[in-house]
């Protein structure tokens, strides 16, 4: 997925959702390029089992880095529908496409409400401006 | 010279039949290992034990023994960690025979003078903290959390609330949420302002009848004195929830300012950081926590009780959580601790503090002239560093700054934390450091972050282990110790 058209957490997840053949929309969640480098060189990633509840804001699993452990934020409200199991094996796929063979969850959404509190990508790279300042 | 056998494992240096049987023949018939054990308790072949010499084994141990740095032969500024000079007496002092020889099922009668002592100990932290009771029990600072906590839960289950949040800022140690989930609370985090302080409008939004317990580190993990302690304590208060008071920096405020002056319900010491106990190695640890007279009741047994001359350790105690460690928790730490603050009395301990202030604020002064310090021109007992600008200008990270500090003779400060500050280096002399090993220190770290970028990566150089790779002894530990030339890579 291009980044452009993803939306953003203040936390650094991205989403981007698509309407599947039934109808429902589906967010693909992972972590932004500006999160992973930040994180450092990563040892560890812990994601929930598809079937698992989401909440917006609350923490769906942890990644950790040479330096810390950090919690993973969910952007949405949801059913988790599939998660990228591979990833753990190849964590290498964050450093190296991040937005696209390193996502992280797909969520049926039960609502579209929270969408509207992300950022876009001009509103998110201004955060990461400030960030790194 | 270097003894480059120093390392080497014992399995390395092992060579068959390289032992000296030094016990003589059993005088007592020996009947077969199968008549004494099941046959399913009998190894089918003997542990592949190293065999050695007594003097190579000796050796093996001393010449490691002096690759270690520690207090006592570096400068050891480990933010966080409080790593200041403990007083070789207070060593000796735990070691006379009236505290390291007593068994504790002796009769209370005969260890009279050591409950004295633990009973004495309990009425001085009480006074440190500006609480009311203490429990001396728990085996470490974490423990004294989960212990407190514990106290907390009883004390609103006893009270008909159910409360379910544990409220701790983003600089906390992560000690904080962990005893938080042990206890059976949710942890929720509450932000910090730019300055590093408790964000108070973030707090206040978590406030609610939900909210059981606000911990707070104080003076914070940033070296800052939280300034509206007290109002934050009263609006926690306010919606019926409790202070926690994270002692691990009482280091710059013994004597000067008390947790339960201002507001906290219930702390923890760390003797290992205030009180001259044993740094570091996994123990054995000590964490005396003290609460209010709310609370008191719940405090784990026994607690150590005075009847006109006599000491006993009181068990009765039907609103007690219950016990939270064998027997009195780990003594020959608690002797410590009491040895230091009687050796100090009321205006040494003041004296500690105010010394660990100046001395972090003289060096957070010289240290600014090379790595910017984001929270400010003034501390209490440490101060956070930071080395964004040399990463983003030549590529010089806080950890090469940390290894390359080890090729000049000092220990590393704590890096990467706490992770609200970008490429965090946090410094905490303590109060036993001369102004000359703090002049050393920052002109090292100017040498340093003028040096070759290439150099540092690779730092240290000096070391008898050079630069880890963190990744792969993260990703693919080796989990065995192999001998030299045999593959350890297990995948």
């Amino acid at each position: 997925m291009s980044p452009e058209e993803l939306r953003y957490a203040k936390t650094h997840e991205w989403i981007g959702v698509k309407t599947d053949a039934q109808g429902n929309k589906v967010g693909t969640v992972g972590i932004s390029a500006f999160a992973v480098e930040s994180l450092t060189d990563l040892v560890f990633i812990e994601l929930p089992k598809a079937g698992a509840r989401v909440q917006a804001g609350e923490s769906f699993g942890e990644v950790e880095s040479v330096k810390a452990v950090s919690d993973l934020y969910s952007p949405v409200n949801g059913e988790i529908v599939e998660v990228n199991s591979e990833l753990s094996e190849n964590l290498e796929w964050l450093s190296e496409d991040c937005y696209g063979k390193g996502w992280l969850i797909k969520v049926r959404l039960d609502d579209e409400k929270p969408l509207g509190d992300l950022l876009d990508f001009a509103a998110y790279k201004q955060q990461c401006a400030e960030e790194q300042a | 010279m270097r003894n480059t056998r120093a390392t080497q494992l014992l399995t390395e240096l092992s060579r068959e039949g390289r032992y000296n049987p030094l016990l003589p023949d059993c005088d007592v018939p020996q009947p077969p290992l199968e008549e004494l054990l099941p046959r399913e308790a009998i190894a089918a072949e003997l542990l592949p034990l190293p065999e050695v010499a007594e003097p190579d084994l000796v050796r093996h141990y001393t010449n490691l023994s002096t690759l270690n740095m520690s207090v006592d032969t570096h400068f050891y500024p480990l933010g966080s960690c409080t790593m200041k000079y403990n007083p070789k007496r207070n060593e000796r002092l735990a070691g006379l025979d009236g505290f390291a020889a007593v068994h504790p099922y002796q009769p209370e009668e005969t260890i009279q003078g050591l409950l004295e002592l633990l009973y004495e100990l309990q009425e001085m932290l009480a006074e440190i903290s500006g609480l009311h009771a203490v429990s001396l029990q728990p085996a470490a600072g974490a423990q004294g959390e989960l212990t407190a906590l514990l106290v907390a839960a009883a004390y609103f289950q006893e009270r008909g609330e159910h409360r379910t949040k544990v409220l701790a800022p983003d600089s906390a140690h992560g000690t904080n949420p962990a005893s938080a989930h042990m206890a059976g609370f949710r942890t929720v985090t509450v932000k910090s302002t730019p300055e590093g302080l408790v964000d108070r409008d973030d707090l206040r939004r978590h406030l609610d009848d939900e909210a059981a317990v606000f911990m707070v580190t104080n003076p914070n993990t940033l070296g800052l004195f939280e300034t509206e302690i007290r109002e934050i304590a009263e609006e926690v208060h306010g919606t019926g929830g409790l202070i926690y008071l994270d002692g691990a920096n009482m280091n710059a405020i013994l004597g000067i300012s008390r947790p339960g002056d201002f507001g906290a319900d219930m702390m923890h010491f760390n003797p290992h950081k205030t009180f001259s106990g044993p740094h570091g190695g996994g123990g054995p640890g000590a964490g005396p926590i003290a609460v209010t007279r709310d609370l008191a009741p719940f405090l784990p047994t026994p607690v150590v009780a005075r009847e006109g001359d006599v000491f006993r350790l009181d068990e009765d105690r039907p609103r007690s959580i219950g016990r939270v460690r064998g027997f009195f928790g780990n003594v020959g730490v608690l002797v410590r601790a009491y040895c230091y603050i009687r050796t100090h009395g009321p205006e040494g301990l003041r004296e500690v503090s105010e010394n660990a202030v100046l001395n972090a604020n003289y060096l957070l002064h010289r240290l600014k002239e090379f790595l910017p310090v984001p929270q400010g021109d003034c501390c209490m007992h440490e101060f956070v560093a930071t080395a964004k600008d040399c990463k983003a200008e030549r590529g010089i990270t806080a950890m090469d700054i940390a290894k390359r500090l080890l090729d000049y003779g000092f220990h590393a400060p704590t890096v990467y934390f706490p992770p609200i500050v970008r490429e965090a280096i946090m410094v905490e002399p303590t109060e036993t450091e001369s102004r000359e090993t703090l002049d050393a220190f920052a002109e090292a770290i100017g040498k340093i972050v003028q040096e070759d970028p290439e150099l540092l990566h690779a730092a240290p150089h000096s070391t008898p282990v050079t630069r880890p790779d963190d990744v792969r002894a993260a990703r693919q530990p080796v989990m065995r110790a192999v001998a030299a030339g045999e593959n350890g890579h297990e995948g």
